[in-house]
């Protein structure tokens, strides 16, 4: 496929990237395209306001958790490659290559996919969910009328569920505990076009 | 064991008395116009009024007069039908048959025994499969019960999947069965020369019917993963409208001399017409039912009835208009579902789950019967070559089939079918009641139609034997990816929600389309238009709402249910469903000791809560999630005997059972959540901004009338952590709930009645979060527990100082 390669050749580290996050060359070459696409001025970084133009993400409720778990802690921008590594996470593990042990955990593994999901609750990265964290991510996702003191119950009987330490907040681990017997693979994938 | 074996001993009996019964009966019966068979037709009689002419020899008033012929067509129904119900209780009392053997399997050999007994003497069996009886009374409420209870959300998820099994796969099976059968008709030796391609394609239409009844109650059994199941299942629903058409089409063709292309494209326009065409109804019919729904509160008692008459209605216009009517009954049920469950009464929805359970059991048992009594009472034509050729195509298009599209489609799917997966699906492709219709149902000038019969026959006894019964081994054997059921936490559902939304989000932003997003935009609009029009009181509720109240009214009942006896000898999970059935025992007050047992018990309870309503539902037995409640009928009465009237609020059972502090019912409710909806996004915007200063300000003290109660440490000193490290939330909210009867009660005093929208809100927040649960017991037809009366006191600020909602009695010692 001449004309995929020669396309791979622009995009700066490909071969790395397909080795690291288990993208065939079609899915990193279409999420190039994609990327492009929302990159308007064409400065080869995506900038908060390039998301918000996706109008659909704009009105998910936790579309802003969603982007601003693209942006690593610090950094303003987002470059070709952690737009993949972060896209990485949603691949299937079904069509996992095997790999040897000595590379690190890929990651679409559950475990990632698991702290991706984590992640958008703890906006403030403490490692921790605290009750007024999940209060917020309820409160945006109850689109429907729902009462405040309902909202509070229902945290608190999460809260109440997975916190296994006492601490009145869900951890990571309680947070996977609490997620065992789900599908992850299931629920956090999607099939990537190419 | 003994007690077994007389059992069934004493069943046999029943069933050989009722049969000979049968046979006695009809006996008496003057000659009937069609001959030899009985048809179920209402018999013309004239021997209800007495004679009219003049009695030459003088009779006395006759004592005891006897007149068959009036009740016939109703008795034998009744008896027909309550013989295959004795043959399915038969067989249930050894349970460990029912596990090996499918059920279907065990009807049919009592339908062959029974066929045997009636052929013996020489009897007709009813005429059950004629078009009209089978097409419009027996086969309508088998699928009602299917389309009723198929999981939703799975089958949308999988709904391409679904379809493309159904249609396409019915055709590649229809057409190369028929190709290859034809092709084996050439072959002289097996003198069937005689049948053409067309009359070949009819009758490998009828086989291609699958009808996985026995492999759905196997795969819930063994709880196979969703994704097969639904497909399965679907494949079994929607193949009927491949089938209709393709019957008819070969149907008219056989009867033709010749076939134009035209013909075809025909064909194919007619497919589209009854396939849409049905769902169309369905749809219409469903929203109808809907929407007529929304006006019976007056009429509570009826609310079923239109149930069954919308589907009914549905069926039989679509059978009117000949597209598939099988469509338009199961598309009318999933529709009419979840509108109608919102808007009729709670026993109304009970009696609708159970009389289509009912219906549909019924339905399948009686046809299961009559295959086997039918079997062994009509003419056969056996052909060696014919027959075994078919059982073999049978296997092999299947098999083929789903490789191929499997192959096909697996690209379009997020979770892409393995070959175990593959295998599931293909051995599960029995075939059962729809093709021995069919067969019935060929026209007569078929000059094969004995052959057809029985080679339909065969096949469905071989794949429903051979297949029923090995199947469960084999997925077992092949290790089939199972899934998880027991998933009713809280936590669960939500990050399962946000998950949706994520995947939701990535999509969007990769550019790309699923399901989530026709989802979404299907949820908005039902959200802003249906539910408007179609239910009565429209007060949406998210799922994790549902969910959260239907865990907190199920450890409301086993709280319940726990007050009697005595617990404080920590009982196992199975000795505390028995304790559940078992009534009578004197009830106590609530000690603190037995409050602390109980929550151990209930954490480690809590896994035990019952299904989703919808999902996955075990093919033979009710969704029971109204159980609890009905065990909260049951028991009301016994324990409000027992318990302290108190101050409760009116007794009226509304669905929604959260409350805010100091407001009744019926009344204030619904203004109640008005103010909400109004104010919800200032108040998550103010919230929002101000979270530190709202959940650290105590200066709301002064406008709080209601102060704060905190429990005394006879409650807190009971538990010890470490049992509290095993359980879950269900403890510490039950626990809440235990006390927070005389929260409400006090509170309710103190409350001030008028609020303004935000203060108020917040204001009555802890409140209203004790009340939550304490509502829970006022809508529970007034159950109450008996909180220890002395351990409630106000205490003074140093509580609310903390977040008021976080001032609950806590388990916690630390956190006092």
């Amino acid at each position: 496929m001449g004309s995929k390669s020669s396309s791979l050749n622009k995009i700066p580290n490909a071969q790395e990237l397909m080795q690291e996050t288990g993208f065939s060359a079609a899915h990193i070459l279409r999420l190039y395209e994609r990327f492009e696409f929302l990159d308007v001025d064409q400065m080869g970084e995506l900038r908060p306001e390039d998301f918000g133009a996706i109008r659909e993400l704009s009105m998910n409720p936790i579309g802003d958790r969603i982007i601003s778990a693209f942006f690593s802690p610090g950094k303003e921008t987002v470059d070709f490659a952690s737009f993949v590594r972060i896209l990485a996470h949603f691949r299937s593990t079904e069509t996992n290559r095997t790999r040897d042990g000595a590379q690190p955990e890929p990651a679409n593994s559950r475990t990632r996919k698991l702290k991706f999901a984590f992640q958008l609750y703890d906006q403030d990265r403490d490692g921790k969910i605290s009750r007024e964290e999940l209060l917020q991510v309820l409160r945006t996702m109850m689109e429907m009328q729902v009462t405040e003191e309902q909202l509070q119950s229902i945290a608190e009987r999460a809260i109440q569920e997975a916190d296994l330490d006492q601490d009145d907040a869900i951890s990571f681990d309680e947070f996977r505990k609490s997620m065992e017997k789900v599908d992850i693979d299931h629920k956090m994938s999607i099939r990537f076009l190419s | 064991m003994d007690s077994s074996i007389t059992r069934r001993t004493g069943v046999l009996l029943l069933i050989f008395t009722f049969s000979s019964f049968l046979h006695g009966s009809r006996g008496e019966i003057p000659t009937q116009p069609t001959g030899g068979s009985v048809t179920i037709l209402p018999p013309v009689n004239l021997d209800n009024a007495p004679q009219a002419y003049p009695d030459p020899v003088k009779e006395n008033m006759p004592v005891f007069t006897m007149n068959y012929q009036r009740i016939q067509l109703p008795f034998e129904i009744t008896l027909w039908v309550l013989l295959a119900s004795f043959a399915k209780i038969g067989f249930n009392v050894y349970h460990k048959i029912t596990i090996w053997v499918p059920e279907s399997c065990l009807l049919i050999s009592i339908g062959l025994i029974v066929g045997g007994i009636m052929y013996s003497v020489h009897e007709e069996p009813p005429a059950v499969l004629s078009r009209n009886v089978f097409f419009l009374y027996m086969l309508p409420p088998i699928v009602l019960d299917s389309g009723y209870f198929m999981p939703t959300r799975p089958f949308f998820e999988n709904i391409g999947t679904v379809l493309w099994f159904a249609v396409v796969g019915t055709l590649w099976n229809s057409i190369g069965i028929g190709v290859s059968l034809f092709a084996i008709c050439q072959i002289e030796v097996f003198g069937v020369q005689d049948i053409n391609l067309q009359e070949n394609l009819l009758f490998a239409t009828i086989i291609s019917a699958v009808d996985p009844v026995a492999v759905l109650s196997v795969f819930e059994d063994v709880s196979v993963n969703e994704q097969l199941y639904i497909v399965v299942f679907g494949e079994c629903l929607f193949n009927d409208a491949v089938t209709v058409v393709l019957y008819n089409m070969f149907n008219f063709v056989a009867l033709m001399p010749e076939v134009e292309p035209v013909d075809v494209f025909l064909g194919v326009g007619r497919f589209f017409v009854v396939g849409l065409g049905g769902m169309g109804f369905g749809i219409v019919f469903g929203f109808v039912a809907a929407f007529t729904t929304r006006f019976t509160f007056k009429v509570r008692e009826i609310e079923p009835l239109f149930i069954f008459m919308y589907s009914y209605l549905a069926y039989l216009v679509a059978e009117l208009f000949n597209i598939s009517s099988i469509m338009a009954i199961v598309t009318c049920a999933l529709t009419m579902k979840y509108y109608v469950e919102e808007n009729v009464s709670q026993r109304s929805c009970t009696t609708i789950r159970h009389v289509v359970k009912m219906l549909g059991s019924i339905s399948e048992t009686l046809i299961f019967f009559f295959l086997g009594v039918v079997t062994i009472t009509t003419d056969h034509e056996w052909n060696w070559g014919y027959i075994l050729f078919t059982l073999l195509f049978a296997f092999l298009w299947r098999g083929l089939g789903v490789l191929v599209l499997t192959q096909i489609i697996n690209p379009f799917r997020t979770i892409p079918f393995n070959f175990k997966d593959q295998f599931g699906l293909a051995y599960g492709g029995l075939r059962g009641a729809v093709s021995f219709a069919l067969a019935f149902t060929l026209p007569e000038n078929i000059v094969r139609k004995q052959l057809f019969v029985t080679a339909t026959i065969a096949i469905i006894l071989f794949t429903v034997f051979l297949q029923g019964i090995s199947i469960r081994p084999l997925i077992e054997l092949v290790n089939v990816r199972r899934t998880n059921r027991n998933l009713d936490t809280i936590n669960v559902e939500i990050h399962c929600r946000l998950m949706e939304h994520t995947v939701a989000g990535i999509e969007d932003l990769c550019g790309q389309w699923s399901h989530f997003y026709w989802k979404d935009k299907f949820l908005k609009f039902n959200n802003r238009i249906l539910r408007k029009i179609l239910i009565r009181d429209n007060r949406a509720e998210s799922s994790i709402v549902a969910l959260y109240k239907r865990l907190e009214l199920q450890n409301a009942m086993e709280i319940l249910d726990n007050v009697s006896g005595d617990i404080s000898a920590t009982p196992s999970i199975v000795s505390l469903y028995e304790e559940k059935k078992s009534s009578a025992k004197p009830k106590k007050k609530f000690l603190a000791t037995d409050v602390k047992n109980m929550h151990d018990i209930l954490s480690k309870n809590m896994y035990k809560i019952r299904q989703r309503t919808v999902s996955y539902t075990n093919k033979h037995a009710l969704p029971n999630d109204s159980h609890s409640r009905e065990i909260l009928m049951r028991r009301h009465t016994s324990i409000r005997r027992s318990l302290r009237p108190g101050s409760f609020q009116s007794s009226v059972v509304p669905k929604y059972f959260s409350l805010p502090a100091g407001k009744s019912l019926d009344t204030k409710y619904p203004p109640r959540r008005q103010i909400y909806t109004d104010d919800l996004e200032t108040m998550s915007e103010v919230v929002y901004h101000s979270r530190p200063s709202r959940f650290g300000k105590p200066a709301r003290s002064s406008s709080r009338a209601m102060m704060p109660l905190r429990r005394l440490d006879t409650l807190t000193e009971a538990p010890s952590v470490n049992l509290l490290d095993e359980s879950t939330g269900e403890e510490r909210g039950s626990s809440r709930r235990g006390t927070s009867r005389t929260n409400s009660s006090s509170s309710d005093s103190h409350i001030p009645a008028p609020h303004r929208p935000f203060h108020s809100s917040v204001e009555n927040d802890s409140s209203s979060a004790y009340n939550i649960r304490s509502g829970h017991h006022e809508v529970e037809e007034e159950q109450q527990q008996q909180p220890p009366p002395p351990a409630w006191v106000a205490t003074p600020r140093d509580n609310a100082a903390q977040n008021p909602l976080l001032r609950r009695p806590q388990w916690n010692p630390k956190k006092m």
